[in-house]
C-alpha cells in the first residue's frame, strides 16, 4: 500500500503541494488526474523518492521513504517500476542493453538468461527484432514501450506512469492503454498513473483522484468520477474553459 | 536611492548565487571521492571513456604541442642569437614544455574539448529524465556516470601530458636542429642535461589536479543543466569557461607552491 499524509512541497514562493493526502490500495490501478502544471509528475516523483518533501510522509508498504537514503532508499526503488514522459531511454545504450538495464546492475545472470528476459519483456509490450537498436532510431511509440518493457523487466510490485499517452497518436495512445491493463491483470501490479487525458484515465483507472489547488479533492472509481457533482471535477473531466477552474490558477 | 538599493540586491543575490555554488561543488565532490573507492568500479567503461578522451584527442594534442614547441624554439631563438646562445634553446623548450606549457596546454584542449563533450552528455541526460530514471532503478548516477570519467580523465590526461611533452620537444628539435643549425648531439644533451625528475614530476602532479578539475567542473554542470537546448548550451559554456579559470588559477598556486616549497 502507499500512504501519503500531508504531504507539502514548495519551489520558491510558489505552493505546488499543499498537505496532500492519498491511499493507494495493493493491486489496484489508480489514476491521478489534473492540469497542466498541477503537480501530479511531483507527486509521483516524492512516491519514489525521486524529491524530498519539506513536510509530510510517503509511507511504501509502511516504510517512510521520505526519511530514507543511500542503500535503504535503493532498497525500496527495487519494488517500482517507471514509466516516464518521455521514456528516458539512455541514447548511448541498444534497446536491449536498457531493458535489461536493472538486470545487469544489481542481478549476477548469465547472459542467454538476460537476453530471454528481455525478449520476454519485448514481446509483452508488442515489439520484436528491436534489441540491437539504439533509441534514436525508434519511433515515439516504440520508445514508449521499450520504456515500459524496461520498467516491467524486475518484476516490480508498483508500476509508475507519468503522462503513458502524452505526445503520442490517438490510436498509439489506445495501444498504451491496453497494454496498461493487460500488464495490470497479468503481473497483479499496484500502479499509479499520472495524466490530463481523460480517455486514457477511464480506461485504465480502477480509481480516479483529482489534483487541485496542491490537494486531492476527489477520489471514487470511473463511474464516481463522471457522475460526480463537484464542479471542479466536472469541469475538469469535460474539459470546459468556463467554470471555477481559471486558465490562470 | 532606489538604483542604490537595486544594485546592493542584485550584490546579494550573485553572493548568494556563489556561495550556493560553491557549496553544491563541495558536495558534489565529496559524494564523487566516495564512490571512487566504493563498488561498482566499473571498469569497462573507464576503459570506453579512456578511449574517448584520450586516443581520441591524440590528434589534436600532437598539433598543439608540436606547434607550441616549433614556436617557442623561433621565438626563444631572437633573443638567444643575440647572445650566441642558440644552445640554451634546446633546454629552454624542455622545461617549458616539461614544468609548463605540456601539462596546462594538454589540460585546455582536454577541457574544451572533452569537458564540454561531457557537459553536453550529461546535461541532455539530466533534461530528458535519464538521470531520474538511473536514481528510480536503485543506480547512483555519481557512480554510474562520474566515476568512470574521473579514473578516465585521471589517466588519459597524465598519458597526454607526457605525449605532449615529447611531442613539444620534438617541435622544438625539428625548428633548432633543421632551421637553426644547432648539431643534433647538441640539442638532445641541451635537452635532456637539466631536465631533473622534479620537473618531471611536478609536471604530471599539475596533471592530476587539472584532471580532477575538469571532470568535477564538467560532470556538476551537466548535472545542473536546466531544461532544455538552451540550458544545456549554458551549462556546456560555462563548463569550459569554469575549466579554463580553474586550471589557470591552480596552475598558478601548484607553481607558487613547488617554487617556494617543493623544490
Amino acid at each position: 500500500m502507499i500512504e501519503i499524509i500531508n504531504l507539502c512541497k514548495n519551489f520558491g514562493d510558489h505552493v505546488v503541494l499543499n498537505n496532500l493526502n492519498l491511499t493507494i490500495n495493493t493491486g489496484e490501478t489508480t489514476v491521478i488526474i489534473g492540469r497542466s502544471g498541477c503537480g501530479k509528475s511531483v507527486l509521483l516523483k516524492h512516491i519514489i523518492g525521486l524529491l524530498k518533501p519539506d513536510s509530510g510522509q510517503a509511507f511504501i508498504d509502511g516504510k517512510d521513504i521520505t526519511r530514507l537514503a543511500g542503500r535503504a532508499l535503493n532498497g525500496v526503488r527495487m519494488k517500482f517500476g517507471m514509466l516516464f514522459q518521455g521514456a528516458a531511454l539512455f541514447d548511448s545504450l541498444s534497446v536491449w542493453e536498457n531493458v535489461a538495464f536493472g538486470m545487469l546492475e544489481h542481478n549476477n545472470r548469465r547472459k542467454d538468461e538476460v537476453m530471454d528476459r528481455v525478449t520476454e519483456c519485448l514481446g509483452l509490450v508488442g515489439l520484436s527484432d528491436v534489441e540491437e537498436l539504439k533509441p534514436a532510431e525508434l519511433s515515439g511509440g516504440m520508445r514508449k514501450r521499450v520504456g515500459l518493457a524496461r520498467a516491467i523487466c524486475m518484476k516490480p510490485e508498483i508500476i509508475l506512469y507519468d503522462e503513458p499517452t502524452t505526445g503520442i497518436d490517438p490510436i498509439m495512445g489506445d495501444a498504451i492503454n491496453t497494454l496498461i491493463r493487460e500488464l495490470h491483470d497479468k503481473l497483479k501490479v499496484t500502479s499509479v498513473a499520472v495524466t490530463h487525458d481523460m480517455i486514457s484515465a477511464y480506461k485504465i483507472a480502477d480509481k480516479i483522484a483529482m489534483l487541485y489547488n496542491g490537494r486531492i479533492i476527489a477520489m471514487g472509481t470511473p463511474e464516481e468520477i463522471k457522475n460526480t457533482r463537484d464542479p471542479v471535477v466536472k469541469q475538469f473531466i469535460h474539459g470546459e474553459a468556463n467554470g471555477p477552474i481559471t486558465l490562470g490558477g | 536611492m532606489l538604483n542604490i538599493k537595486n544594485g546592493i540586491r542584485a550584490l546579494g543575490e550573485k553572493a548568494i548565487g556563489l556561495i550556493s555554488y560553491v557549496g553544491g561543488l563541495g558536495i558534489f565532490t565529496g559524494e564523487v571521492f566516495f564512490w571512487l573507492f566504493h563498488p561498482p568500479f566499473r571498469i569497462k567503461q573507464i576503459f570506453k571513456q579512456a578511449e574517448k578522451i584520450g586516443v581520441m584527442s591524440l590528434p589534436i594534442v600532437s598539433l598543439i604541442s608540436l606547434f607550441t614547441g616549433m614556436v617557442l624554439a623561433l621565438q626563444s631563438a631572437y633573443q638567444m642569437q643575440k647572445i650566441q646562445a642558440e644552445m640554451y634553446i634546446a633546454s629552454l623548450v624542455a622545461l617549458s614544455m616539461v614544468r609548463e606549457l605540456g601539462p596546462v596546454l594538454t589540460a585546455l584542449v582536454v577541457a574544451g574539448r572533452c569537458g564540454a563533450a561531457i557537459t553536453a552528455e550529461i546535461g541532455t541526460m539530466k533534461v530528458t529524465e535519464q538521470i531520474d530514471a538511473l536514481e528510480t532503478m536503485a543506480t547512483n548516477p555519481i557512480n554510474y556516470l562520474v566515476t568512470p570519467r574521473f579514473w578516465a580523465l585521471l589517466i588519459s590526461l597524465t598519458v597526454l601530458t607526457i605525449y605532449a611533452n615529447c611531442i613539444g620537444m620534438l617541435g622544438g628539435y625539428i625548428v633548432g636542429v633543421y632551421k637553426l643549425r644547432i648539431t643534433h648531439h647538441m640539442y638532445v644533451k641541451m635537452t635532456f642535461d637539466p631536465l631533473r625528475h622534479s620537473d618531471v614530476r611536478n609536471g604530471l602532479y599539475k596533471s592530476v589536479v587539472f584532471a580532477i578539475a575538469i571532470c568535477i567542473i564538467s560532470c556538476f554542470e551537466g548535472m545542473r543543466a536546466q531544461e532544455g537546448a538552451e540550458g544545456v548550451g549554458k551549462a556546456t559554456t560555462s563548463s569550459v569557461v569554469k575549466s579554463f579559470v580553474l586550471i589557470i588559477a591552480c596552475d598558478c598556486l601548484l607553481t607558487a607552491f613547488m617554487y617556494f616549497i617543493g623544490r
